[in-house]
């Protein structure tokens, strides 16, 4: 066997990494090679990350890191390391308790076959925290990076505005009884 | 659709870079945000066996506005550094042209200086580091050097670095008192790589001083190019504007706009023809000119909004 091929079939390199996703510390024992799409799907068995194009077009595979909505497809597992890796499932992943963005979702009918929600949904619950009253134009603009192939985005947009009015009324809320128990402790 | 088999590095400090790349370079490549090589690797249009991840090395992320010059970290994102008031405020068409560059998720991660290493003729950054007339600073084992884009860019995604070679930081020169500077773009899709684009920096004579009231003068106006040249090419065009009052600028739009259509050399695809490109370069170049020339000091557009956008819009 001459060196070239030698080579090319070397043993695939791998390394123990830690990943911390939705609150939980992983230690994983992964290729260098492997995304951090492939490893939430594969190896944490959190399959609501979805996979469309692979080269940061569609946002099907958008996650938070640190707060921040990034592709999952264009970040190896081992880079990821040292942040907060947050998944539609960290979101909320209980059907009778949706989050927020999620209910504002059944309240629009954002979704049809869904592929695309996760993505929309890790992306617009960055986005309303930051912008807690976008316009119709900053609306657009955020889920602009997202593709989906059934709804004609109309009510996905609605959605990002009924993210804002549940947050913003269960932010009230939060105040609300902040204050009822900062008087009680008084 | 996934990389071939390769070894991640993740050096903690320059040296390591350094003396990593010193052993891996020519198997291997930096990767700072990855949104440029990741796509490449997924794709396998390359197979390095070593990628030196330098994400998590210190002393890579200034973002510092020092005297005039604004100083970019090889790990400042293209989010970071378009959200920077220091930044907007010494040079207004830095965020203005990185509104354009993709869409949020990928401007979070994707570098500015990773833009300029990669050196796509479509890609924002390295046009306007050209245009304001900036320069990288560069280091090595070997040593350290610093390269203005002239010399940087040798042809399209290439440049004249070694193997061994990391961009340690961008340099941007602030804007000179007087001056104005905007950036604009039609792109097919929102977050697309731009048909076509155009920064300008417009110098004129009124320099803060009180004038009493009377007109300020244009005295220079240079003019770079997003997806219509091969590499930053920046074209000077003082001799058609020097003299002419900022409320009189319809009379030179029409020479700035042959001059520039002249200058640009676009190719043909599936997206726009050449013919097409060259159009909307010159299109883009008379409005940009004009909103300059109404602006107050600085320039960079408002809110974001861009009149080709809304225009332009699907
Ligand atoms: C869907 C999509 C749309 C996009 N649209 C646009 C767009 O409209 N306009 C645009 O400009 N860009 C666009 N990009 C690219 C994006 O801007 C990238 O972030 C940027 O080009 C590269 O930065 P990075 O940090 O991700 O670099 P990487 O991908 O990590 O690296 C890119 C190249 O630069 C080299 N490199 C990186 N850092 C250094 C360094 N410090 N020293 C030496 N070499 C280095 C790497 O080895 C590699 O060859 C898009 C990307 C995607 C996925
Ligand atoms: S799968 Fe990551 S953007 Fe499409
Ligand atoms: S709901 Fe089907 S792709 Fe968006």
């Amino acid at each position: 066997m001459n060196q070239m091929t030698s080579n090319e079939t070397m043993a695939e390199p791998t390394s123990t990494i830690r990943l911390s996703v939705n609150g939980r510390d992983h230690v994983l024992e992964v290729p260098d090679r492997k995304l951090l799409s492939d490893v939430l799907r594969q190896d944490l068995s959190l399959t609501g990350t979805h996979v469309g194009c692979e080269h940061g077009v569609c946002g099907a595979c958008t996650v938070q890191l640190d707060g921040d909505p990034i592709r999952s497809c264009l970040i190896f597992a081992a880079s990821a390391q040292d942040h907060e890796v947050t998944t539609v499932e960290g979101i909320g992943d209980d059907p009778e308790n949706p989050s927020d963005v999620q209910q504002a979702f059944i309240d629009s009918h954002g979704l049809q076959c869904g592929f695309c929600t996760p993505g929309f949904i890790t992306t617009i619950d960055a986005f309303v925290d930051e912008n807690p009253d976008p316009t119709e134009e900053e609306a657009r603009e955020a889920i602009s990076g997202n593709l989906c192939r059934c709804t004609g985005y109309q009510n996905i947009v609605k959605a990002v505005h009924r993210t804002a009015e549940l947050r913003a009324a269960c932010g009230k809320q939060h105040s609300e009884t902040d204050e009822e128990a900062s008087e009680a402790n008084r | 659709m996934k990389p071939s088999p390769l070894r991640i590095h993740r050096p903690k400090t320059i040296e390591e870079i350094l003396e990593l790349l010193s052993v891996h370079g020519t198997s291997g490549k930096i990767i700072a945000g990855g949104q440029s090589l990741v796509p490449v690797l997924n794709m396998r249009l390359a197979a390095p066996r070593n990628l030196i991840d330098i994400t998590s090395a210190a002393g890579l992320d200034e973002l510092e506005v020092v005297g005039d010059e604004i100083r970019v970290g090889a790990l400042v994102s293209h989010r970071r550094l378009e959200r920077d008031p220091a930044t907007t405020s010494a040079n207004p068409i830095l965020a203005d042209a990185l509104r354009h560059v993709a869409h949020p998720a990928i401007r979070n991660r994707g570098t500015t200086v990773g833009s300029i290493a990669h050196a796509d003729p479509n890609g924002e950054m390295p046009m306007i580091l050209a245009l304001t007339g900036g320069w990288v600073e560069v280091r090595s084992v070997r040593g350290a050097r610093s390269l203005t884009t002239e010399s940087l860019n040798v042809g399209p995604l290439e440049t004249c670095l070694e193997p061994d070679e990391l961009i340690t930081s961008a340099v941007f020169p602030a804007l000179r008192p007087g001056q104005r500077a905007g950036f604009d773009e039609l792109a097919r899709r929102s977050g697309d790589y731009g048909l076509a684009g155009v920064g300008m920096i417009l110098s004129t004579d009124d320099n803060g001083v009180d004038r009493a009231g009377a007109e300020a003068t244009i005295t220079g106006l240079k003019a770079g190019f997003v997806s219509v040249t091969d590499i930053p090419d920046i074209i000077e065009l003082d001799e058609f504007v020097a003299g002419t009052p900022l409320s009189q600028v319809s009379t030179i739009l029409d020479d700035v706009i042959s001059a520039i259509k002249g200058f640009i050399d676009p190719g043909g695809d599936i997206h726009a023809s050449a013919d097409y490109r060259r159009h909307l370069t010159g299109v883009i170049a008379g409005r940009l000119l004009k909103r300059l020339s109404r602006q107050r000091d600085g320039g960079g557009s408002p809110a974001g909004g861009s009149e080709m956008r809304q225009e332009g819009a699907r």
